[in-house]
């Protein structure tokens, strides 16, 4: 009996980790523009499902892999988020603290329009021949997108990591969310380094969008879904701290997992949002936060 | 005079807004020297530092170091010219260790070189640093955040220090220490511009002061001729 329970356990326990690691991956990017300039980019989910449209594209023209894509896809999210942050959101920065909220959620507008117009509202996926079907993790088969997007996630929240603690470029982007006046001080441009941090946090709204687009289908409008679920991981694990934004990925998902198996699909976002309003309330900072 | 000015400020207006807090302000300080900027709260001497250091631009006059006018440029650059402030109220990275506190005052290409040497010499000011360099800038005391601080400032290699308000809140033995450290400081050939609020504190230490009342220099001397009576005037004023 024990057995058997447990056993039924272990496929929503990996299932949710696995799904945690792409939530988590969507989520980084968010993490990385809050702590450091404060800004909720209610845009980030758009530009992460831009991501997956992208890569659809060199896909359906070309044939190119969407992983392979990514060769192009993170240097032109890197490069368009620089000059987001540095043409168009320092500007609004400089206006009030809402003027780049409104140009975030004029950004996610445009671009749900834009997809819509050239893609269409229909749902599409990526496909690569490695990622069809499932893989075996001993007790229980997954698909191997999860899998893929749990690695991706693990990396890309452990190269980053590292970048933000033993880089001068790093160092000086958690500087100057830590003190922004103490960071110019010191001789940083904070206006240059805010655009790395957007452009770096748009590089990985790229993989996000490839990973994404392997794993569910989406729509131009998909990304408004995911921007709460990142908001919701951003909140249980503590704003600016990447592994925290990691380990808050897997707790909702496995949240979601576990509850869908013990009350049914209906049931399983309710207890997602309200381990994000338990958290709010018991520990505003997140889990890792400070 | 102007000859060895290091910093030559003249006829600066500046503004936090609308509300013009420098009226025609002009100092100078020349080479080594320790001049103190005196005044009451909200008289100008906060602003006049950060149009120093470019976070406030002027709105009218030039400040020039070393004979370049440095009043159109930002904060980072000025870092790199050889201005370094020590601001009001710390601005540490709390949540860094002291080492990368101190490691992200040389953030400017040109400190980058120096940086060893640079580490050393703020050990000698303050052995404690050294101690816990692996420590949270946050867990120290406010005496010890204030010396992280200075080393931070020394990091950048300047050749003028501002400090603002460096005693503020700090027991006078601790204060002791500070300004023991800013006097091997000036020995080592850096100028220094100091506002302090506690004005026996300032005519101790500096060889000049200027004194400021609601954003005009009134007057500017050797501490040594500096009156009593003209500085109860600067602070309760007719």
């Amino acid at each position: 009996m024990t057995v058997e329970v447990l056993a039924g356990l272990s496929r929503p326990i990996i299932m949710g980790v696995l799904l945690g690691g792409l939530y988590a991956l969507i989520a980084l990017g968010l993490s990385i523009v809050f702590g450091v300039m404060k800004l909720i980019n209610v845009a980030h989910g758009d530009l992460m499902i831009f991501g997956a449209y992208f890569a659809y594209a060199l896909m359906t023209t070309w044939g190119i892999d969407p992983i392979l894509s990514l060769t192009m896809g993170i240097p032109l999210w890197f490069g368009l988020g620089f000059a987001i942050q540095k043409y168009v959101m320092s500007r609004a920065f400089g206006i009030s603290m809402e003027a780049p909220l409104i140009i975030a959620f004029g950004i996610s507008l445009i671009l749900q329009s834009l997809t819509q117009i050239i893609w269409s509202p229909y749902s599409r996926g990526l496909e690569a021949p490695y990622a069809l079907g499932g893989i075996s993790l001993g007790i229980t088969s997954v698909p191997k997108t999860y899998l893929l997007s749990f690695i991706a996630a693990l990396v890309v929240m452990l190269v980053l990591r590292e970048f933000l603690r033993r880089s001068y470029l790093g160092k000086a982007i958690v500087a100057a969310s830590q003190d922004k006046r103490g960071a110019e001080l010191v001789g940083i441009n904070t206006g240059r380094v805010y655009a790395f941090a957007f452009a770096i946090a748009m590089a990985t709204a790229a993989i996000a969008g490839v990973f994404f687009g392997l794993t569910f289908p989406f729509t131009p409008t998909s990304g408004v879904g995911f921007l709460v679920i990142a908001f919701g991981v951003i909140i249980i694990g503590g704003l600016g701290s990447m592994l925290g934004t990691f380990i808050g990925g897997i707790v909702l998902g496995l949240t979601q997992t576990l509850s869908g198996y013990f009350l049914g699909a209906a049931a399983q976002m309710l207890f997602v949002y309200l381990i994000v309003f338990v958290v709010l309330a018991v520990r505003p900072q997140g889990m890792f936060g400070r | 005079m102007s000859q060895d000015a290091l910093l030559k400020i003249s006829n600066i207006d500046a503004f936090y807004g609308t509300f013009q807090a420098l009226w025609d302000v002009s100092l100078v300080v020349k080479h080594g020297e320790i001049v103190a900027l005196i005044g009451s709260n909200a008289s100008g001497k906060s602003t006049l530092i950060n149009t120093i250091s470019g976070v406030i631009h002027p709105a009218k006059g030039t400040i020039e170091f070393d004979g370049r006018d440095i009043s159109a440029l930002d904060p980072f650059q000025i870092v790199t010219l050889g201005i370094s402030q020590v601001p009001e109220g710390r601005r540490i990275f709390p949540e860094m260790t002291i080492l990368d506190n101190l490691m992200l005052g040389s953030y400017n290409r040109q400190a980058r070189a120096n940086r060893e040497q640079n580490l050393k010499k703020v050990y000698e000011h303050f052995p404690l640093l050294e101690e816990r360099t692996k420590q949270l800038a946050k867990t120290l005391s406010g005496g010890e955040q204030q010396m992280l601080v200075i080393g931070r400032g020394l990091m950048s290699d300047p050749k003028l220090m501002l400090f603002d308000e460096i005693s503020l809140g700090l027991a006078p033995k601790v204060t002791d220490e500070l300004y023991k450290a800013v006097r091997e400081i000036r020995a080592k050939g850096i100028t220094i511009l100091l506002v302090e609020q506690n004005v026996r504190r300032s005519i101790k230490e500096a060889d000049r002061a200027y004194i400021i009342k609601a954003g005009r220099i009134v007057l500017g001397k050797n501490v040594s001729e500096l009156q009593e009576e003209e500085i109860k005037q600067a602070y309760f004023g007719v």
